[in-house]
């Protein structure tokens, strides 16, 4: 029996679309009707773009019919984060406020996509605003993991990641400020990464914490991953913060061995109270990667554990401000002012606000105000530097870093919600990376009793990303974690 | 004066707002122009749309060291943006792109001259920040409108200490700076426009006190004689609380410009917490010393070192040397008129006499550089030259120069078409005074009788009689030559 189209990688779809035994059109209506049969169970998507998916893909076809180039992505249906702006297609944030919100300009990441000849297929559910763990903060309903739909399948970029898992998309694109590229991939199993801060535009991509967020690719293989890192990467004169510095061949830091690569395992990755299943895949991980000629050695990152409180402070205090302008003056849901122009702002912002982003704005209003600046914010920074001198000292001796994601696997729905802390806590093993700005991918690398699946997260050097991508694919490449797939949804269409 | 304001002495704080005059916005492509239709000059970035971020126009670092460099301020090499948080719909945000810690410049000073004297007024610092857009009220019903053509028009926050002591010396200072900035070419320097806009801190205290009184900032005054009269109001205001025995508040106050009275606006109660943290979107500006030195080097002459030239080297008083740079242009065109002539006293009294008043006139110093001057320069030197040179007399060249207003005719050709060539010819005038002296015979005796004072009368008959071409001068010397004979 031959494979079903949503089954194909993104590079085998890639290579069925040049040699011409398939076409954009088939490979989008496939994954229109993936989505269909599925999506009710799963709710990857708050918006699926048909229309413009299937106008792209018969567009992209007669192209290639008529022999021009095409691109990288030419033909490929990707899923977008519904937090990054697609011009024409409303883009949520996951939220009330911005319900009816449709940008009439594309984020830089979504017009390279659309330059490599991708077909945006939709727009995936997330945490509202990108704040979450769980994708239970989204305004139009969590989304639920393909391993288990009791389950949730870590945040926010919970829709990227089940899109690939649930094989509803080939790629897909998410953000990750304090690890919601890295643990939704974990907890669904698939391959996700998180780019060094500066190495991919954030223009057009809602902020949640400015210093933090970075745009990353979620696929099925690292390979995926790599080629769609390749489309997005590169300087931006529309962002200041992007870096100028040239895009390397990602695709050709694959396919190389792990000989000779240094791998640093910190101890502080490794806790009390974790689950042990998780620590023995990641231990077994490191074996197997010692067995493809890598070394490994134990190191020390000491400020290991201020980074969730650090992370935390810095996160909602960016926060606080970026929310700002969802003032319901000049576009979202406005309520109305029944009591001069304050109420205006506080109806509009008690509304449309869910109760996380809530929080972390009073979070991050308190640690900026008068009085509290110096005790918070700056504190917060200066262990930011800690935490960031924490990993060059060890990248001195070291390529990548290999560490567990979290310390659990996925939980389950509602598990959490009523403590947010033991909530931020999920976040304490990708924390670092992120204060540190730091390249991070994680792949697959077990399952626990429950068969939920577990992920290695291996950290670079600023700008590593051929390290990481080398190290994982060559893990990837001993492994078969990678193929193995969530069972059917109940009542789906097979 | 109030008798109040004897025992107590003022002290004043200034804080202007000037808006650069870049081509585009300071973050984004659109134009900074003043006065396109309603949200004309808007795209995403300036209107705060989801997701969007600021790019820095490097212009405005450039203008803001120049006017660190022409004020002696000390320039940070290190620079930050800050964000200052607060809710306003102009303000699309929800927070301004400002400097807090570590503003572009510190320090530096002007002197001004109030009554004779010199003070020496120094600044507190100058920062760089993007201005907001405009609420318009009341003009559609019980609905406020936005515009965001300003949102995003770099400003130049000019904050002094507090060490002016009365409204003239706050007007002198604010005088002075907008010539500066005019100067430098970085702001119009228009208060009716708002691209020069001033908020006065005011206190009093009683006179030889250290401690300082307490503060009221004044706020919407938008003319140099409302910033005057608004200061005069609130010393008396503040001196009449205090002498009556009330307390003053820290507050903000409105000048009402119809009613000329400052009313309150909010109290320190109700200030806000801006929430200032560094703007994570934008990396701190490194400049170099390369940097600054090119932008020093390529300062113009500045208003005080001008002023100075013009006395030392033209030899003019030092009140016209004032008047003449005060502004830029005003100063240029004199030196236009005397590079193509000479006659620096002559230039200078043309200028400050009709040249000035036909400015005024006709609100040609609304522009921020006037192009369209009542005459050109190099025709005003030809004047002067004419005049010189003999061929016309000071009288004629009024009316030549009233000629010159409506002509684009060179005064030379405007002299040659209306016949107004001096008469210089003794033989000619001669013949004149021959002819006036014969007309009235009894005029002469009664000179000759000692009513010397009747030259004048023959003076006027000739100049009459030859319509006024006549060379005064030669006109004197052959008619006493004739009267004495």
């Amino acid at each position: 029996m031959t494979t079903p189209l949503h089954d194909l990688t993104l590079a085998e779809a890639s290579a069925r679309l040049r040699d011409g035994s398939v076409s954009s059109e088939d490979l989008t209506e496939a994954a229109l009707a993936r989505i269909a049969a599925t999506d009710e169970t799963w709710h990857s998507f708050i918006t699926v773009s048909a229309d413009e998916a299937r106008a792209t893909a018969r567009a992209i076809d007669a192209q290639r019919q008529s022999g021009a180039a095409a691109g990288v992505l030419a033909g490929i249906p990707i899923a977008v984060k519904d937090v990054i702006a697609t011009a024409g297609i409303r883009t949520t944030a996951a939220s009330k406020l911005l319900e009816d919100f449709v940008p009439p300009y594309d984020a830089t990441v979504t017009t390279r996509l659309k330059n490599a000849g991708a077909v945006i297929i939709g727009k995936a559910n997330c945490d509202e605003f990108a704040m979450g763990s769980s994708n239970e903060n989204s305004a139009y309903g969590p989304t639920r993991n393909p391993w288990d739909p009791t389950r949730v399948p870590g945040g926010s970029s919970g829709g990227s990641a089940t899109a690939i898992a649930g094989r509803q998309a080939y790629g897909s694109l998410g953000t990750d400020t304090g690890g919601s590229i890295r643990l939704p991939a974990a907890y669904c199993g698939v391959v996700g990464m998180k780019p060094t801060y500066g190495r991919v535009s954030r223009y057009g991509v809602i902020a949640y914490a400015s210093s933090l967020d970075q745009v990353g690719p979620f696929g099925r293989t690292v390979e995926d991953c790599a080629r769609m890192l390749g489309v997005i990467a590169g300087h931006d004169p529309r962002d200041s913060t992007s870096v100028d510095r040239p895009v390397p061949d990602y695709h050709a830091a694959l396919g190389g061995d792990a000989a000779g690569l240094r791998i640093g395992v910190p101890k502080e990755y490794f806790i009390d109270g974790m689950q042990p299943a998780v620590e023995g895949a990641v231990r077994a991980a490191l074996d197997t990667l010692g067995g493809l000629g890598a070394t490994t050695s134990d190191v020390s990152l000491p400020h290991t554990s201020y980074a969730v409180a650090c992370y935390y402070i810095l996160a909602t205090a960016e926060a606080s401000s970026n929310l700002g302008r969802y003032d319901g003056i000049r576009y979202g849901a406005r309520q109305a002012a029944d009591d001069g122009l304050a109420s205006l702002y506080r109806n509009t912002r008690a509304l449309g606000f869910g109760p996380e982003v809530k929080r972390r704005i009073m979070l991050g209003t308190y640690a900026l105000s008068a009085g509290y600046y110096d005790a918070y914010y700056l504190k917060a920074q200066k262990v930011r530097t800690l935490i960031r001198q924490d990993f060059d000292r060890v990248f001195a001796d070291v390529d990548v870093l290999a560490t567990p994601v979290a310390p659990t696997t996925a939980f389950r729905l509602a598990e959490k919600t009523s403590d947010p802390l033991a909530m931020y806590l999920v976040d304490v093993f990708t924390n670092p990376a992120s204060l540190a700005g730091l390249p991070a991918i994680v792949v697959p690398c077990g399952r626990d009793e429950a068969g939920m699946p577990i992920g290695l997260q291996l950290i670079g050097p600023p700008f590593g990303e051929e390290l990481v991508l080398r190290a994982a694919h060559a893990f990837e490449q001993a492994t078969s974690w990678h193929r193995e797939r969530p069972p059917e949804p109940a009542g789906a269409a097979a | 004066m109030n008798p109040d304001l004897d025992r107590y002495e003022g002290v004043i704080g200034l804080e202007v707002h000037a808006e650069m005059l870049t081509a585009s916005k300071i973050f984004c492509g659109c134009s900074a122009a003043f006065g396109a239709p309603p949200n004309d000059n808007t795209c995403p970035v300036c209107l705060g749309m989801p997701g969007v971020l600021p790019v820095l126009n490097r212009r405005v670092v450039e203008f803001a060291v120049r006017a660190g460099l022409a004020i002696d301020c000390r320039i940070a090499r290190r620079n930050r943006w800050a964000r200052k948080n607060y809710f306003y719909p102009d303000l699309c945000k929800g927070y301004q792109i400002s400097q807090f810690e570590l503003p572009i410049c510190e320090g530096g000073y002007l002197d001004i001259h109030v009554d004779e004297t010199t003070k020496r007024v120094h600044l507190t610092r100058i920062h760089m920040e993007e201005d907001t857009g405009k609420n318009i009220h009341d003009a559609h019903g019980d609905s406020s409108l936005v515009d965001f053509n300003r949102s995003g028009v770099p400003l130049l926050e000019i904050v002094s200490e507090p060490e002016m002591s009365s409204p003239a010396e706050a007007g002198a200072y604010l005088r002075k700076l907008r010539t500066l900035v005019q100067y430098l070419g970085i702001c119009d320097g228009n208060m009716e426009e708002g691209s020069f806009r001033c908020d006065a801190n005011v206190s009093v205290r009683l006179r030889g006190a250290t401690e300082l009184g307490v503060k009221v900032e004044v706020k919407n005054m938008n003319s140099f004689r409302a910033v005057e009269k608004a200061i005069a109001f609130e010393l008396e205001r503040q001196a009449d609380t205090l002498d009556d025995g009330g307390h003053l508040v820290q507050e903000t106050r409105l000048w009402d410009a119809d009613r000329e009275e400052t009313r309150s606006m909010r109290s320190k109660e109700s200030a806000h917490d801006y929430r200032y943290f560094p703007d994570p979107d934008l990396p701190p500006i490194i400049l170099s010393e390369d940097f600054i030195e090119t932008i020093r080097r390529a300062l113009p002459e500045l208003p005080d070192a001008r002023r100075e030239r013009f006395v030392s080297a033209f030899g003019l008083p030092a009140y016209d040397a004032e008047v003449l740079t005060s502004r830029r242009d005003l100063a240029e065109y004199f030196e236009a008129v005397v590079a193509a002539h000479g006659n620096a006293k002559a230039a200078s009294n043309w200028i400050m006499g009709d040249i000035i008043r036909l400015i005024h006139e006709r609100k040609l110093d609304d522009a921020p550089i006037i192009t369209d001057w009542p005459v050109p320069a190099a025709n005003l030197a030809a004047l002067i030259a004419l005049i010189d040179e003999g061929t016309i007399s000071g009288k004629i060249a009024k009316t030549v120069f009233e000629e010159m207003l409506t002509s684009d005719e060179s005064p030379r050709a405007i002299v040659e078409r209306k016949g107004l060539v001096q008469m210089s010819d003794e033989s000619a005038i001669q013949a004149v005074i021959d002819e006036v002296l014969a007309a009235s015979p009894d005029k002469v005796a009664e000179y000759r009788g000692g009513k010397e004072k009747l030259q004048g009368f023959f003076v006027g008959q000739v100049m009459k009689a030859t319509g006024g071409k006549a060379n005064p001068p030669l006109v004197n010397k052959l008619l006493m030559a004739k009267l004495k004979a």
